[in-house]
C-alpha cells in the first residue's frame, strides 16, 4: 500500500503541510486560555493569506510578506476584540461573522492578484547538515516558518507554564471575576491575547498563499481554520498535543495525496475526507473519558466580562 | 487598654465617604476609624453597604465624596495593587481563587512581586505552619474544602505582612472547629500588631473576637459599640432598626413517614462536586429535618437527587411509600414534593422571565395552570399575585423580570411559590441565604406553618442558628455522607461540630504563646 512512497519525503512534507494549522491553532490556544472563544480563525487566516500575498508581490520580499500576513490577521482580530471586549457582543456570533467577513473582504482585496506567482521563500541554509542521509531531508531542508512554528509551540508552552504573564493569562481565563478582584486588567489581557491569536492565524494563512500553494485564489485556506479550532479543543488546550494533532493532520493529508497519485484502490472521496476524520477521531479518543478539570478547559471560556460595581 | 480608646494611633480613618450607584446610595457620609492592632467589626445586614465600603478601601471602587486617611496621610488607592503595596490585604467573601490552579499559583497571583515558585512553596509551608493553618502548596484548589480554600486566601495575605487585614464574612463556610482555628490565628495576628477589619452579621462571633464595632444600616453609620459589653440582641436591633420576634413554634404531632430515602448513592454531575454516599433518612408528616454541613459537602447534589433532577433507582426515594427515585421533577411534584434550590437566579428562577412566567414554571402541575397544552394566564397571574401578597415581595408588579428583584425579595418569591402549592414534602436548600433578618424570620415562620399543616420538611442550610431554631431533628452532610438524624433537643454545639466533620482533619496545635 505504501509502495513507491519515500518515508523521508513523506515526513518532510507533512511538516510543511501542517504549518498553517499549527500556527493558527497555537495562536487560538492562547486566546482560549485567556477565556475568549474566537471562531473567526478561518477569516483571520484568509485575511493573512491575501495580505501576505499582496505584500510579498508588491515588495518582492517573502519576509515582509509574512509580516504583512500577520498584520492582516491581527487587524481583523482587532475588530473582534472591539466587538467582544469593548462592546460586549456575543463571542460565538462575532467569531462566525468575522469568518464570513474575512472570506468576502479577502476575495475583494485579492481580485487583481489571481494567477500571479509570489516570490520564492528559500530554505534555511544548514550547509553540510542538509547532506546527512534521511535526517538531512527530514529536519534540515525546510523554510524558516517550519522551524518558527515548532519554536512557537515550545515558546507558548514555556510561557503558559513558567512565566508570570502566562499564569496571569490562565487566571483570567479560569475566573475573570477573581482576576478582576485581585486587580488584573481582564479586558486588556484578553485584547492582547486576541491580537496574538490573530497574528498567528494570519501568519498561517500567509504560509498557505506564499509557500503551500503558492498563489492566490478565493477561499484558499479551505477550512484549515476550522481544523485548527477543533485541534485546540481536542488537544485539551495543551501545546504539545496541538503539535501532535497538527502533524497528524498534515501527515494524513500528504499520505492520502500520495496514495491518490499512486492510484490506490480506495475511492478518492474517502481519501480526501480521511485527514479530517482521522485527526478528529484520534484526538476525541485521547480526550475522552475524563472530567472537565482533566480536560484542562478554561472555566470562563466564551463568557463576556462586565466589571460590575 | 488599646490605643483605640485614647484616639491616637489610628491606622485608617474614613471621613464622610459617600458612594452612589444608579438608583441606590450604597454608602452615605460614612465615618469611622480603625486603630493600630485592633479587631474592628463592621456590622450590618445584606445590602447595608459593607462590601462597597471595603471595596473602596481596597481600591476596587472609587468614592464619590469623602476621604480616607492611612497612617496620617491622605489615601486614595486607584487599584488593588496600590492598596496592597500600602499594606492592606483582603480575604474575599466569595473567594477570589482559581480552581484549576494549584495553591502556590493562586498565592502568586495575589502578590505584587512573587518569588520563584520553589521558594514561594517553601514560604507558604513556613507561614502556614507558623499560624497553624497547614497547607500543601502543590494541591489543586478545586480539590480543597471551603475551609482550606479560605486558608489559601489568608496565607496569600499573610505573606505580604499586611498592616490591615480585611475579612469579608469569613466564617460563613466554616465548621465551628474551623472557626475556632481561624480566631486563634486572628488573635495571634492582633498580638503582633496587625489591625483587622472584620465584616460579619454573626453577632456571637463578633462578641468573642472584636474590640470595637461600627454598625451600618442602609449605607449609613447608625451606631458603634464595644461588642463585649453589648448583648447580641442589642446589636441585632441596632443593625435591623426594629425589634425582632423569633419564629413561633407550635408543638405538632408527628404523623406517618412522608419522605423516605434509603442507601442513596449517586455521582455528582457538578465539576469538582461531591458524590452522595449511602444516604438514608426518613421525614414524617409535621417534622422538620435540618441538614447542616459546610458548603460543597453534597448539599447541591442531595437537593438534585431529592427533587428529581438527578434520577436514581426507583426504591431509593419514596414519597408516602411510593417509589419515585426514577421519576423526574414534574412527576415528583405531582407526587407531592416541591423544592427550592440554593441558586436563586438561573436555578430557582429564570432571570429574564417575568414573575408570572416564573410562577408558572414550577406551579403548573400542582396549581393546574395548564389545560390541554395551553397556559391559563389568568390563573397563573392570580397565583403570582397570591405569592407576592402572602410573602410581602416588594415589586412593582407581576410583569417584572425575576432578575430585577433584589436577592431577598426574589428569595421570598421562590420560597413562597413552593410553599403555596399545598405541598406534602418540602425540600429547601439555604432558605434564607442573603436575606435580611426580618424577611428571614418571615420565611422561617412560613416553613414552620407548613410543617404544622402536616408537610414533611427537609431544610438544608449552612446557618446553624437557623437549623437549631426551626428543625425537630438534625443531621449533617460531610463529604457526601449523612450522619444519623438526631433530635435537636439536647444537642451541644460541640457535638454538632463533630457531626459536621470537625476541622476536616486539620486539628493543629496552635502555639500556646
Amino acid at each position: 500500500m505504501f509502495g513507491g512512497i519515500d518515508p523521508a519525503l513523506l515526513i518532510a512534507s507533512l511538516m510543511v503541510a501542517s504549518v498553517p494549522i499549527l500556527l493558527a491553532a497555537i495562536g487560538e490556544l492562547v486566546v482560549e486560555k485567556a477565556g475568549v472563544l474566537n471562531l473567526g480563525v478561518e477569516g483571520m487566516m484568509i485575511m493573512g493569506a491575501v495580505c501576505g500575498f499582496i505584500t510579498a508581490v508588491v515588495t518582492g520580499s517573502p519576509a515582509l510578506g509574512f509580516l504583512g500576513g500577520a498584520a492582516g490577521g491581527a487587524g481583523l482580530s482587532l475588530l473582534f476584540a472591539l466587538l467582544t471586549q469593548v462592546m460586549q457582543a456575543n463571542q460565538v456570533a462575532s467569531g462566525l461573522a468575522l469568518t464570513l467577513f474575512g472570506l468576502g473582504l479577502s476575495s475583494l482585496l485579492g481580485q487583481g492578484y489571481v494567477g500571479i506567482k509570489p516570490p520564492h521563500t528559500g530554505v534555511v541554509p544548514f550547509g553540510p547538515l542538509a547532506d546527512i542521509p534521511f535526517f538531512g531531508k527530514v529536519i534540515f531542508g525546510h523554510d524558516p516558518l517550519v522551524y518558527l512554528s515548532v519554536l512557537a509551540v515550545a515558546a507558548v508552552w514555556a510561557f503558559l507554564r513558567h512565566a508570570r504573564g502566562g499564569l496571569i493569562l490562565r487566571a483570567v481565563g479560569e475566573s475573570h471575576e477573581a482576576a478582576h478582584a485581585l486587580g488584573y486588567k481582564v479586558r486588556r489581557i484578553r485584547v492582547l491575547a486576541i491580537l496574538f491569536g490573530g497574528a498567528m492565524a494570519g501568519l498561517g494563512g500567509a504560509y498557505v498563499s506564499l509557500v503551500r500553494v503558492p498563489q492566490w485564489t478565493d477561499g484558499i485556506t479551505a477550512g484549515a481554520g476550522w481544523i485548527a479550532l477543533a485541534i485546540v479543543v481536542f488537544a485539551s488546550w495543551r501545546p504539545w498535543r496541538v503539535l501532535l494533532g497538527a502533524w497528524l493532520f498534515g501527515g494524513i493529508t500528504v499520505l492520502q495525496l500520495n496514495l491518490q497519485a499512486a492510484g490506490s484502490g480506495i475511492p478518492v472521496e474517502y481519501l480526501s475526507m480521511s485527514p479530517y476524520l482521522i485527526t478528529i477521531l484520534v484526538l476525541v479518543i485521547m480526550s475522552s473519558g475524563r472530567g472537565r478539570a482533566a480536560l484542562n478547559a478554561p472555566a470562563s471560556l466564551g463568557q463576556n466580562f462586565h466589571a460590575a460595581r | 487598654m488599646t490605643a483605640a480608646e485614647t484616639g491616637a494611633g489610628d491606622l485608617l480613618r474614613i471621613e464622610g465617604v459617600t458612594k452612589a450607584y444608579p438608583g441606590v446610595v450604597a454608602n452615605s457620609d460614612v465615618s469611622f476609624a480603625i486603630a493600630q492592632g485592633e479587631v474592628h467589626a463592621l456590622l450590618g445586614e445584606n445590602g447595608a453597604g459593607k462590601s462597597t465600603l471595603v471595596k473602596m478601601i481596597y481600591g476596587l471602587v472609587k468614592p464619590d465624596a469623602g476621604r480616607m486617611i492611612w497612617r496620617g496621610a491622605p489615601f486614595a488607592p486607584s487599584q488593588p495593587s496600590a492598596a496592597r503595596s500600602s499594606g492592606i490585604a483582603m480575604v474575599f467573601q466569595h473567594f477570589s481563587l482559581f480552581e484549576a490552579l494549584n495553591v502556590a499559583e493562586n498565592v502568586a497571583l495575589g502578590m505584587e512581586t512573587p518569588p520563584p515558585m520553589r521558594e514561594l512553596a517553601a514560604r507558604i509551608r513556613a507561614v502556614s505552619e507558623e499560624y497553624g493553618l497547614p497547607l500543601d502548596p502543590s494541591r489543586m484548589v478545586g480539590d480543597l474544602s471551603a475551609g482550606e480554600r479560605q486558608r489559601v486566601e489568608i496565607i496569600r495575605c499573610l505573606l505580604q505582612s499586611p498592616k490591615l487585614l480585611i475579612m469579608d464574612e469569613p466564617t460563613s463556610v466554616l465548621t465551628p472547629q474551623e472557626v475556632e482555628i481561624l480566631f486563634q490565628t486572628l488573635r495571634q495576628l492582633r498580638s503582633e500588631g496587625t489591625s483587622i477589619l472584620y465584616i460579619s452579621h454573626k453577632l456571637e462571633e463578633i462578641r468573642t473576637l472584636c474590640d470595637r464595632a461600627t454598625v451600618l444600616r442602609r449605607g449609613k453609620v447608625v451606631g458603634a459599640c464595644i461588642p463585649r459589653d453589648s448583648t447580641a440582641r442589642e446589636m441585632a436591633e441596632m443593625m435591623v432598626g426594629t425589634t425582632l420576634t423569633p419564629p413561633e413554634r407550635r408543638a405538632t404531632e408527628k404523623g406517618e413517614v412522608a419522605l423516605g430515602v434509603s442507601d442513596l448513592s449517586v455521582a455528582s454531575p457538578i465539576p469538582f462536586g461531591t458524590s452522595l454516599k449511602a444516604i438514608s433518612f426518613t421525614v414524617a408528616r409535621g417534622e422538620v429535618l435540618g441538614i447542616a454541613g459546610v458548603a460543597g459537602n453534597g448539599q447541591d447534589e442531595l437537593l438534585l437527587a431529592l427533587n428529581g433532577e438527578l434520577r436514581v433507582a426507583p426504591d431509593r426515594v419514596r414519597i408516602h411509600g411510593k417509589s419515585v427515585g426514577d421519576l423526574g421533577p414534574t412527576d415528583r411534584r405531582r407526587a407531592g414534593l416541591v423544592s427550592a434550590p440554593e441558586e436563586r437566579l438561573g436555578h430557582a428562577a429564570a432571570p429574564n422571565m417575568t414573575l408570572t412566567e416564573n410562577a408558572l414554571l414550577s406551579g403548573a402541575v400542582r396549581q393546574g395552570l395548564t389545560a390541554r397544552g395551553f397556559i391559563d394566564w389568568r390563573g397563573t397571574e392570580a397565583f403570582a399575585e397570591k405569592i407576592i401578597e402572602s410573602f410581602d415581595v416588594r415589586t412593582p408588579g407581576t410583569h417584572v423580570a425575576a432578575r430585577a428583584l433584589s436577592g431577598g425579595n426574589l428569595q421570598k418569591f421562590v420560597v413562597g411559590r413552593e410553599l403555596l402549592q399545598s405541598p406534602e414534602v418540602i425540600v429547601i436548600n439555604q432558605p434564607t441565604w442573603g436575606v435580611d433578618a426580618a424577611a428571614a424570620a418571615a420565611i422561617r415562620q412560613a416553613i414552620l406553618d407548613c410543617a404544622a399543616g402536616g408537610a414533611a420538611v427537609v431544610v438544608i442550610s449552612q446557618d446553624l442558628d437557623e437549623l437549631l431554631e426551626i428543625a425537630d431533628s438534625f443531621a449533617a452532610l460531610n463529604e457526601g455522607r449523612l450522619t444519623k438524624p438526631r433530635p435537636v433537643q439536647g444537642l451541644t454545639i460541640d457535638e454538632i461540630g463533630l457531626m459536621m466533620g470537625g476541622a476536616h482533619g486539620m486539628e493543629v496545635a496552635h502555639h500556646a504563646g
